[in-house]
Order: C-alpha cells, then structure tokens, then sequence
C-alpha cells in the first residue's frame, strides 16, 4: 500500500515498476477500497461524465450565480475566443479557460460538480483535461487514467500540506488543483513520474503564499477567475516539465514549504473574508449589496 | 484517506461547508423524522450560517437535506419549491447560539401527529458536520464514522441489550467511539456509537426492538 505522504515514494515506485504513476495508483487504490481495478476505474470515469456536464451547464450565456455578483463569464470567454480566431492565447487554451469558467460558474449557480479537491478549485482540473479530450482528441480512458495521476498527488498535498482554503489560503485551494492538473497533463503529454513530480513542484512553486480572500464569503469572487490562472499555470508548469526544465527544489520540499507558509498567513487571509479583495471598499459594498448592511 | 475523497465527492455547489455540510445536517433530521408526515420546519442560523446563507444557498440546502435529499442532488437548488408544494411550512431565523461553531443551524421539525423533535449542528468545513443536540441532549458526532443514534428510555441494562446484540448479530461490527447522554436519571436518553464499518441494513430494526428503546437510526459516513 502506498502511504501517499510523499511525491518521491510515487515517483520511486512506478519508476521502479516501469510504469506511470497512474497504473500505479489504480492499483494500489482498488486494494484500499477492496475492490476490482474496473470499479475503481468506472467509478472515476463518472466523476469525468459529471465534470462534461458541469462545463454544458455553466457554459450558458444566461448562467447567474445565486448571489447575482457573477455570471456568464465562460459564454463570453467562448465568443471571444470564436470571433478573434483564439485571443492571445490561442484557441486551445482559451477554450481550456471558458471550461474553467464554465464549472466555477456551475458551482456557483448550485449546479452539479466535483470538488477536485474542493468546490472553490473545482474549475481547473475539468478545465484542463475536457480541453485535452475534447479538443485535443485524447481517448476518454487516458483522461480517466491521468485523473489518477492527479488524485495521487491530491492526496500527497492534502498529508503534507493542505488542501483547505480555511488551513492554508488559496494556494491549499486553486494552488493544489494546479499541480494536480499540472501532474496530469505531464503524463497525458508523455512524461515520466519524474517529470509528473516536476509540475507539480512548478505549478506549487508559482503559487505560493497566494491567499483565500473571497467577496462576501462567497465561492464568486476572485475564485471562479483564479480557476482560470491554475489553468494556466497548470499548462505552463507541465509544459515546462515536459521540456525538461526541472525543478529545482524537489516537490516534496515545495509542499512543505507550501504548509508553511499557510500557517504563517494571518486568519484574515483564510477564508474569513476579513482581508484582501473581501476587505477592499469595492469587496464590502459588493458583500452589503448581497447580504445587507447588517451583515 | 482515498482518492475520491481528493476527486470528489460529486456535489451541489457552491461550498463544501456552507452547501454540502448543510444538507448534510439536514439529513440528521431526515433519519429522525424517519418518513413520517412532516408539517413544519423551524430552522434557527448561527454565525456565518446566518450572515450568508443566502449567498450560499444554505437555507436550500437545509431543507433538501430535511426532505432526504443528498449533497449531489439537482433539486437542493429547488427546495423550498419543493417543501412547498409538499405542504412543508417553513421558517428560517437567526440567533447567535452561544459559543456555537460559526456554521451553526438548530432544526426543530413538527410532524402532523403533533410529535416534534430538534437537532443542532454545524458545518465544520470539507462538508464535514458535528452535530452537538439532539432534542436538546447533548451529542457528538461528526459524520466521519457511521453513527447509531439510539434513543431511549434510562434503564439498568439497556446499553449492554444494545451493544450485545450488536456483537452477537455482527460480530465484526467494531465500536470506535460511544457516548451517553440524558435529561435525567430515569428520563429520555441517547447512545452515539461510532462504528468502524458500515452496519447492516436491518441492524437499526433490531435494536429498536429492544426493550426501553424508542428509536434508532443510522447516519453513515459522508
């Protein structure tokens, strides 16, 4: 059994095994839940049917949040992207970003998605891999695969570090999601773990410190647009990876680092929507504006 | 730990602890209520329960979780809809419960018999709950366990009845944790048992046939 409290035990083992983490984890996690390989696997390929129709429900021009601070964002991502043939970044990754947009928008109009790892962070890792198979063409069953690759490393973060906006900012939040995601394009990209383990410590690394500090308390604002930056970041990182540009401090000690500078962030910047944009003049009027000025 | 709970859990949005948590504590009372003929529902918010539950979509979510809904539901986003057109009376208030958690909801439930019953909970984060009353006794239990809440008169040996047949029925069903509360000696009582693995279906039907017991339910893990 793998005990998933470091990045180089995942790395070892399917190194050691000459197989892709992902194998590796499938494996060793149909024995935990004492049950088959198939089961496990069909249990994650919903979780990917579910994340399809989160993107359809949020990708629609009328989507509104219950609080009506935000909506429609991914339908103006797409147009945009359609009418200037892909923006800056390109068709691909713009459609990567509308998707993103489209599951943070579907979370906050209570719309059906799935915490990876949590609700607040739930846009980037569909973002990432619906974009991979449905514009890149990337068989469904490497996708699922490649879930697992971001699972594994979920977990590692979530012993090492954390994965609660509340514990460690957003960085536990949107931060994890990246170098998740980044883990998995690595390996939808043909890399090895070593290189997996490579993006992850990148996309960690370039979100450090960032802080939990939502409008009104509410899962809106900045989060469903910082699902688009673990977007990106998620791509740069694991395309850095693949390039072989290596980290050069090992993930291990990026998460450890990561947990450290969560403890260190003030309770303002956990959550409470006490500091940063909650507590900017614009933040306040927009949290009376929704819940009242006795809020 | 296991990988599902990092991918996953499938979910209404927007938040683990302000939407998940709270249908979730809403399912107590749904175990409680046991499908009997609800009439009215009184749902006290605490802390940042009462400052944003709006936003969040928690006084929905309390209510889906009341009628037997799940945290991955479609219809929580319909609710009160639905409460309504179930001839379920509602009312939501705020309070600030005295050194509750923040997250905190109190549900006094009114069934047609004129029978009635309250639970108090809070959302303590990741769409984890520690519900701390039921009908006013003092609980404590978190929903990471599965839990059976045994209600019951306070009576020599009713305890040792529960927790025999327990062992003698499943004897691979591990105690992790037991609590006992009551109102007074003699009075209405309640047993949390927290147990290692999911009890089988018809274990809840057994004990409630035990002498003294008034009811038993079962709240599994999240």
């Amino acid at each position: 059994m793998l005990k998933y409290e470091s990045v180089s035990e995942l790395v070892e083992a399917a190194e050691a095994r000459r197989i892709a983490i992902s194998q590796l984890v499938l494996e060793d996690q149909a024995a935990a839940l004492e049950t088959s390989q198939l089961e496990t696997f069909e249990r994650m390929e919903i979780d990917l049917q579910v994340m399809v129709r989160s993107v359809a429900m949020g990708a629609k021009k009328d989507q509104r949040s219950m609080s009506g601070l935000t909506g429609g964002e991914s339908w103006l991502m797409a147009e945009y992207m359609q009418k200037t043939a892909g923006g800056l970044s390109g068709s691909f990754l713009g459609g990567a970003m509308a998707r993103a947009l489209a599951v943070a928008g579907c979370n906050a109009s209570m719309g059906r998605i799935v915490a990876a790892p949590t609700a607040g962070s739930c846009g980037i890792l569909p973002g990432c891999l619906v974009a991979m198979m449905e514009d890149r063409h990337v068989p469904e069953k490497d996708v699922v695969m490649a879930m697992f690759t971001a699972g594994a490393f979920g977990m590692v973060i979530a012993n090492r570090a954390s994965i609660a906006g509340a514990q460690g900012g957003c960085q536990a939040e949107c931060g994890s999601a990246a170098a998740m995601a980044a883990a998995a394009l690595t390996e939808l990209g043909g890399g090895t773990p070593a290189q997996c383990a490579d993006a992850c410590a990148i996309a960690i690394a370039s979100q450090m410190g960032l802080v939990c500090d939502p409008v009104a308390g509410l899962v809106e604002i900045p989060c469903i647009k910082r699902n688009v930056s673990g977007v990106m970041v998620a791509f740069s990182s694991a395309d850095m990876a693949l390039a072989g540009i290596r980290s050069k401090i090992p993930a291990d000690e990026c998460l450890d680092a990561m947990r450290e500078v969560g403890d260190a962030l003030p309770a303002s910047l956990k959550e409470t929507a006490g500091g940063g944009l909650a507590a900017t003049p614009t933040g306040r009027r927009l949290r009376d504006q929704v819940f009242g000025v006795e809020g | 730990m296991n990988i599902f709970d990092i991918i996953g859990p499938v979910m209404i949005g927007p938040s683990s602890s302000h939407t998940a948590g709270a249908v979730r504590l809403g399912r107590v009372a749904n175990k409680l209520i046991d499908n009997r003929p609800l009439k009215r529902v009184e749902i006290t918010l605490s802390g940042s329960f009462a400052q944003t539950y709006k936003g969040h979509g928690t006084d929905r979510a309390l209510m889906a979780g009341i009628m037997g809904y799940h945290s991955y539901s479609p219809e929580i986003r319909d609710a009160l809809d639905i409460a309504r057109s179930r001839g379920i009376d509602y009312a939501f208030s705020k309070e600030n419960i005295k050194g509750a958690h923040p997250n905190t909801a109190r549900i006094r439930y009114y069934i047609a018999d004129g029978a009635e019953g309250t639970v108090e909970g809070a959302s303590v984060g990741g769409g984890n709950i520690l519900v701390s009353r039921i009908d006013g006794m003092e609980v404590r239990f978190t929903g990471e366990n599965h839990t059976i809440i045994v209600m019951h008169r306070d009576k020599p040996g009713v305890i040792a009845s529960v927790t025999q047949m327990m062992h003698f029925e499943y004897a691979d069903l591990n105690i992790s944790s037991f609590s006992l509360s009551r109102e007074a000696k003699g009075g209405n009582a309640i047993m949390t048992i927290e147990v290692d693995s999911q009890p089988p279906e018809d274990l809840m039907a057994k004990i409630r046939k035990i002498g003294h017991v008034t009811n038993a339910i079962l709240v599994r893990r999240l």
